[in-house]
């Protein structure tokens, strides 16, 4: 059979035998990641419960390498799929060691005493996860992040082929986000593993994923390869978003933009704009700039957070008419920024524009 | 690089090393206790029989024929069922404190241990009718259904409220209402043998013989081993269900075990010594404290003998302390065990 490692046929998932959402076919390759992603409540954790069999699914089946999974044993699968799940634990008098320790279960004996090469494994992946220095810990003691990074361990141990993770990176700091995907990444890349998971962070899910899928309502809505996915209009409207804007190509979030007749002109460029449009924006000023070439990494911020652009082609020198109209927009400017700190070729027509608001007198000094 | 190495694998086996010390200290003071307690509900009693006479009379069976018959006959029983029952309801606190992830849950506040009075008393009513006396074994069977009903009553009250004191305030009306029933048939059946049953239906050790205990002593070996057996998924469950199934355990077959192991465990009891209270939260606070560790593989041994050992001192103190007046081994198991279970709501509340 030419199938993938982890499939679902029209796998309808919900609660109490009532459907939430319907036919999601998903397939998952050994050293791929996928991503769900969709707003709050879409029901992107009720997926993955229903694939881990902590839900019962309503209609469909989910396959893993090659068997359904409901006519697998419990101990079959163990050996097979490890989770991360966010839901609160607290286990008593558990040390974090006890805790990574629990992954090597699927391979103890009856009384699940852990021998010396699995005690080997628990410190080989706490170490990986760098939560060597927590074993002696109480594990209801530790901060969220570090919690994560032990129940990461935790599946680490279990030497799975698929990682289930409900959004792993929740209460992670940047440090440690970015730890855990690499820490994934790399099993993905050394072990072949297969990494299924919920992320919040849609700019580390544009960047660490081979597929995403898209739940939205009772449906999936979309699912592919990250670069067909983040778009700015289609995260947009994915999330319903109505204040401030999403940028597909930095993968960052803008604020909403003072809106209104621009107070002040900005003459920017090479990415000198940025901070200035930020911190216009943060006092409530709205402001014009240009002309900026739309290759221009300004213009990415810029068409966010400024009230008015004035743009050129990208790679084309400013022309008279987009030169005209910077003009008359700083004109009716009350003030001039000058961001940009030198003149080359390409923007020489912004020096001009300089000029014209010294002569103005309203450049800022 | 050779020598961090080297010092982190000295500290590594000097931490297992350190909890290794504390387990056996663990077990070792309370098997001292144990031997202490048995010797010490040996010797005391109305008719004190003297230290050396107690050796004599156990392991050569000779000397004053009185205080031979009271010792094998009355005190011996009598221990030995303490000594097992005890360690029995421990055991079974344990198992429902684990199945219901609450350190408050055990059998008497539950109503587990109540539901079982009440088929129990109506059993040997029933059979007193007619003329019967119940056996041991229909005794055991009778709270082992009676176990079972409240137990399914806790269950039914228990998918429908998640917060841990409303289900224990449910358990203590379920037990309130079973305990109740009991009175009122116990109060309106007419038989000289009800005194009998008053009596048990307060909960004692006493009227123990060398077959009550042989039976008591099978049925709960057999269930003590299986529940041991059981530690490995315990500490999976422990965990969470979504992580106990992701390491293989089969969370229905699971928890149907346990709730059968663990209505055994005090339906045993009850049939034989009626409903004791707060032994089997307290004793497993205490275990889980002393060994500083909730790992079952540990901790049903241990509740075993913790249980022996508060409930043979619970019942030299019922027996001893007011003699020749007797307490009922409820009321001496509630002043020690109460507290625990005070001291283990407040300390939840602040974490």
């Amino acid at each position: 059979m030419n199938r993938s490692f982890v499939y679902t046929e029209n796998m309808t998932v919900g609660y109490d035998g009532k459907a939430l959402i319907r036919d999601i076919r998903l397939s998952l390759e050994k050293g791929q990641i996928l991503t769900l992603i969709g707003p709050n409540g879409a029901g992107k954790s009720t997926i993955l419960k229903s694939i881990i069999r902590q839900l019962k699914l309503v209609d469909g089946a989910v396959f893993l390498d090659q068997k359904s999974m409901e006519k697998m044993s419990d101990k079959e699968i163990s050996r097979k799929l490890a989770v991360v799940m966010t839901g609160r634990m607290q286990p008593e008098l558990m040390t974090c060691e006890d805790i990574v320790g629990t992954g090597r279960y699927p391979y103890t004996g009856v009384l699940g005493i852990l021998s010396a090469e699995d005690h080997e494994k628990v410190r080989s992946a706490m170490e990986l996860v760098h939560a060597w220095d927590l074993k002696d810990r109480d594990f209801s003691a530790v901060s969220d992040g570090q919690r994560q990074r032990i129940l990461l361990a935790r599946a680490i141990c279990q030497e799975p082929e698929v990682i289930v993770l409900d959004e792993p990176t929740s209460f992670l700091d940047i440090r440690h986000k970015l730890e855990l995907l690499s820490i994934l990444k790399e099993m993905v890349r050394k072990q072949h593993v297969a990494v299924l998971m919920s992320l919040h962070e849609l700019d580390l899910a544009q960047k660490v994923s081979d597929l995403v899928i898209c739940v939205h309502g009772d449906r999936i809505e979309r699912c592919g390869v990250p670069e067909e996915i983040f778009t700015d209009e289609y995260i947009r409207q994915l999330y319903g978003v109505t204040a401030g804007s999403y940028n597909a190509s930095f993968g960052c979030l803008e604020m909403e933009p003072a809106r209104g007749k621009p107070e002040v002109f900005v003459i920017a460029g090479g990415g000198s704009g940025i901070p200035v449009f930020r911190q216009l924006q943060r006092q409530g000023i709205p402001f014009a700039t240009g002309v900026l070439q739309e290759n221009d990494v300004d213009y990415q911020v810029a068409k966010a957070l400024a009230a008015k652009v004035v743009t050129e082609r990208p790679f084309e020198e400013i022309s008279e008419e987009h030169y005209q109209e910077a003009v008359e927009l700083m004109r009716s400017c009350k003030k001039v920024i000058l961001a940009v700190s030198g003149f080359g070729s390409m923007n020489r027509r912004n020096e001009e524009l300089k000029k014209e608001a010294e002569k103005l007198g309203i450049l800022e000094a | 690089m050779i020598r961090t190495a080297l010092l982190t694998c000295i500290d590594w086996s000097n931490m297992k090393k350190r909890g290794k010390i504390r387990y056996i200290f663990s077990f070792v003071s309370l098997a001292v206790l144990l031997a202490v307690l048995i010797f010490w509900n040996i010797n005391a009693g109305s008719v004190s029989v003297s230290i050396g006479d107690v050796f004599r009379i156990l392991f050569r069976r000779e000397g004053d024929e009185t205080a031979r018959n009271i010792i094998w006959s009355i005190r011996l029983p009598r221990i030995l069922a303490a000594l097992i029952l005890g360690g029995a309801l421990s055991v079974s606190g344990f198992l429902l404190q684990t199945f219901f992830n609450n350190p408050i849950a055990g059998p008497f506040v539950l109503g587990i241990s109540s539901g079982a009075k009440l088929t129990v008393a109506l059993t040997m009513i029933f059979l007193l009718g007619k003329g019967l006396t119940a056996g041991s074994a229909v005794m055991i069977l009778a709270a082992f259904v009676g176990s079972l009903i409240s137990m399914g009553f806790v269950l039914l009250v228990s998918r429908k409220v998640r917060n841990m004191s409303m289900l224990v305030i449910c358990g203590v009306m379920i037990g309130y209402i079973c305990s109740a029933v009991t009175d009122f048939v116990v109060t309106f059946a007419d038989d000289s043998n009800i005194v009998n049953l008053h009596n048990w239906s307060q909960g004692s050790f006493s009227g123990m013989n060398w077959n009550n205990v042989f039976l008591m002593a099978v049925v709960v070996f057999i269930a003590l081993v299986l529940a041991f057996f059981l530690s490995k998924p315990m500490n999976a469950y422990q965990l969470g269900e979504a992580y106990a199934r992701n390491m293989g355990v089969n969370i229905s077959r699971f928890r149907v075990e346990l709730i059968l192991l663990s209505s055994v465990l005090s339906a045993c009891v009850t049939a034989f010594a009626g409903p004791i209270s707060f032994v089997g939260i307290a004793v497993p606070q205490l275990m889980k404290n002393l060994l500083k560790t909730a790992k079952p593989i540990l901790v049903i041994p241990a509740c075993f003998l913790g249980g022996a050992v508060f409930c043979l001192f619970c019942d030299l103190i019922a027996r001893t302390v007011f003699s020749p007046t007797e307490l009922s081994i409820s009321s001496v198991t509630a002043v020690f065990g109460a507290p625990v279970v005070l001291y283990v709501m407040i300390n939840r509340k602040r974490g």
